[in-house]
């Protein structure tokens, strides 16, 4: 992992006691709101529906157990004894008092953490792949060059005032974990006569015009990178329109110029930039790169683990549903739910924090993972502790075994939190989870994901949902659309609306109507709820969602 | 001409950043049932200038609609139902207790 330099730990000081100042001119009344504003923004700072809200970067969704346990602390110390986990690898607080947030970012700043850019027209957090460092399908680390990409983007003097936020993601992998086609770069490492470079991809995003990144370079060589991510994000910054929010960000950029002016427009600006680069860039990443080396992993017979799969159902099911393949045949991934039937998705108590890190610490060399998904991730366990890591898992109530089943659901923290949410995405989570986790359904439904934003901005990834849900406010009351076979995986693609939206109260059947239909429609446990979709086309889902329309056109 | 619907004035404090509503005789209360009920436009416009300029103290002051019951204001739209109440999903916030600011 990536250790401070004095440098960083110098800057990040000076930082926070800016800030700390901004707060206490803001307190006395020397500063106005409007003026506040964008400074708070700039260091995560959000004011919500009932409190203020920091939001803490979690770059590249990577932790160590010495953060982790810090994060519980700001957990009990500043807020309410729990956070929650986002879609971009961020963890925010709910309840912080305006007094206290200049305390906490000094607490997170004692273990490297901080809360820079999480908020504004900045680059924000870069996330990555969230098996990255350990993933058995993985080319390369995608961390160090995040490294890179985070260290270079804050403070860029040039990029504080863009157009609109801008979002970076990388992943090593094929296997897109990162949802690299929806941000506004996504960065895929890839191979060509065996030498290393970059897939890059421009102008993705969801949110009000959701739509598919395209790739403005295929083959980028790896020195290249910094340069080329300069050249692309200082041509949309002259060129993004300025004049209209809903049209600011980068996709629109692309969409309304076409991609071949914004690619020569980028070209042209990457000559002058590539020679003014001189490599400085690529001696930092060389010195970042070691700090990411694989840890000497512990060759264990993996006895254990098979007795334990082989006698104990519980842990079998959870294996089965939460662990990955790992490089090390006799290691794995653990994905550890933050999804508990009838829980806040994304939420852990200080108290569970303490315990991952502790596993983090005892199983998993010091490693833990953020997922956009929302849930925690032990990257490299060897098969033989994850009996034990189950075991104290059940304990917290962490043992949830539905990773990537219809009950690990992302959700945005909607009207319950959010400012800007036009209805609630907590309780219909919630209500989805219990709901089929009482059926007994889920096994057999098999992998199906349910991504559930509470306004149009798309914070709960709904576009790319196999089954996405919306909640607007329709005359007065909350409504929810839904939209059918999108991905978010290398093949991306954003998901169809079915149709009219629900009612909050009839939307549980209508999810349980469109179920049963791909349940019955299948054509074996194989096929799962996409296949099926994509197959079969929206039309029989439509019918399953909308029967009254159905009868009245067989009537 | 179209009746006027009444409002309370709303906003969030400035230390704690939760919702607070404008009184009769000038505080600031967490209760809604507290806040005065505005019946004329002009006073609502009088009594927003006078929140907004507490800005030591309030943060994004605006009129909230309401309607009059026997219990007080009520909230005509859900957004400010949930303002009023606090998150669904734990008992925090106002459900935790009130107290004046």
């Amino acid at each position: 992992m990536y250790k401070y330099t004095e440098f960083d730990t110098a800057f990040l000081a000076e930082r926070n006691a800016q800030f700390r100042a901004q707060v206490e001119r803001r307190i006395d009344g020397s500063l106005t709101e409007d003026e506040f504003k964008p400074l708070r923004l700039m260091n995560g700072l959000y004011l919500q529906l009932h409190a203020y809200m920091l939001r803490v970067a979690i770059p590249y969704g990577t932790l160590n157990s010495a953060q982790m346990r810090q994060l519980a602390l700001l957990a009990v110390k500043w807020d309410k004894g729990y956070g929650h986990f986002t879609t971009r690898q961020n963890i925010q607080y709910n309840w912080p008092l305006l007094r206290d947030v200049p305390d906490m970012l000094d607490a997170l700043a004692e273990v490297g953490l901080h809360a820079i850019q999480t908020s504004g027209n900045t680059i924000r957090n870069v996330t990555a792949d969230h098996f990255a460092g350990a993933a058995a399908d993985e080319l390369a680390d995608p961390r160090p060059v995040a490294e890179l990409i985070r260290q270079w983007s804050t403070d860029h003097p040039e990029f504080q005032f863009l157009p609109r936020k801008f979002k970076i993601a990388v992943t090593g992998s094929p296997n897109d974990r990162a949802v690299t086609r929806a941000h506004d770069i996504g960065l895929r490492m890839v191979e060509r006569d065996g030498e290393t470079g970059y897939e890059v991809i421009v102008g993705g995003g969801l949110g009000r015009t959701p739509m598919i990144g395209q790739v403005i370079r295929e083959f980028l060589p790896r020195g290249d990178l910094l340069p080329y991510l300069e050249a692309i994000v200082s041509v949309y910054n002259l060129l993004g329109r300025r004049d209209n929010k809903y049209k600011a960000r980068i996709k629109i950029t692309v969409h309304e110029n076409g991609i071949e002016t914004i690619r020569d427009l980028v070209e042209t600006r990457f000559e002058t930039l590539k020679t003014a680069f001189n490599g400085a860039d690529q001696a930092l990443l060389a010195q970042i790169e070691p700090q990411f080396a694989a840890p000497d992993f512990v060759a264990k017979d993996t006895a254990p683990y098979d007795r334990a799969y082989a006698t104990d159902p519980v842990f079998r099911a959870w294996a089965d549903t939460n662990l990955t393949a790992h490089r090390q045949a006799d290691h794995a991934i653990v994905s550890i739910s933050l999804k508990a039937h009838g829980a806040t998705p994304g939420d852990a108590t200080a108290d569970q924090m303490r315990l991952m890190a502790d596993l983090a610490a005892k199983y998993a060399y010091d490693e833990l993972r953020i997922s956009h998904e929302q849930n925690v991730i032990l990257p490299h366990v060897a098969r033989a502790d994850l009996p034990a890591v189950h075991a104290a898992l059940k304990t917290a109530g962490l043992a949830t075994a539905n990773i990537g089943l219809i009950s690990d659901i992302i959700a945005c923290p909607g009207m319950d939190y959010c400012a800007l949410a036009t209805a609630r995405s907590i309780p219909i989570a919630q209500e989805i989870a219990t709901h089929f986790d009482a059926l007994k359904l889920e096994h057999d439904i098999g992998p199906l994901k349910i991504k559930i934003s509470g306004c149009i901005n798309a914070c709960g990834h709904h576009h790319v949902g196999h089954i996405g849900i919306l909640g607007l406010d329709r005359a007065g009351v909350e409504n929810y659309q839904i939209t059918l076979g999108g991905d978010g995986t290398e093949d991306a693609v954003i998901g169809e609306r079915a149709g009219p939206g629900f009612a909050a109260e009839d939307l549980l059947p209508a999810i349980e109507r469109l179920v049963r239909a791909y349940l019955e429609l299948r054509e074996g446990r194989d096929e799962t709820f996409l296949d099926a979709y994509r197959r079969l086309g929206v039309a029989p889902f439509k019918a399953a969602l909308y029967p009254e329309a159905r009868d009245r056109h067989a009537a | 001409m179209r009746r006027f619907t009444p409002k309370v004035v709303t906003a969030n404090a400035l230390l704690e950043g939760d919702v607070i509503y404008l009184t009769a005789d000038d505080r600031w209360s967490r209760r809604l049932e507290e806040a005065e009920v505005i019946e004329d436009e002009a006073i609502g416009q009088l009594r927003l200038l006078d929140a907004q300029r507490q800005v030591d103290r309030v943060v994004g002051a605006y009129l909230a609609d309401v309607t009059a019951s026997a219990d007080g204001p009520q909230p005509v739209h859900f957004r400010e139902d949930f303002r009023r109440k606090g998150p669904s999903n734990y008992a925090h916030g106002k459900q935790e207790g009130a107290a004046n600011v």
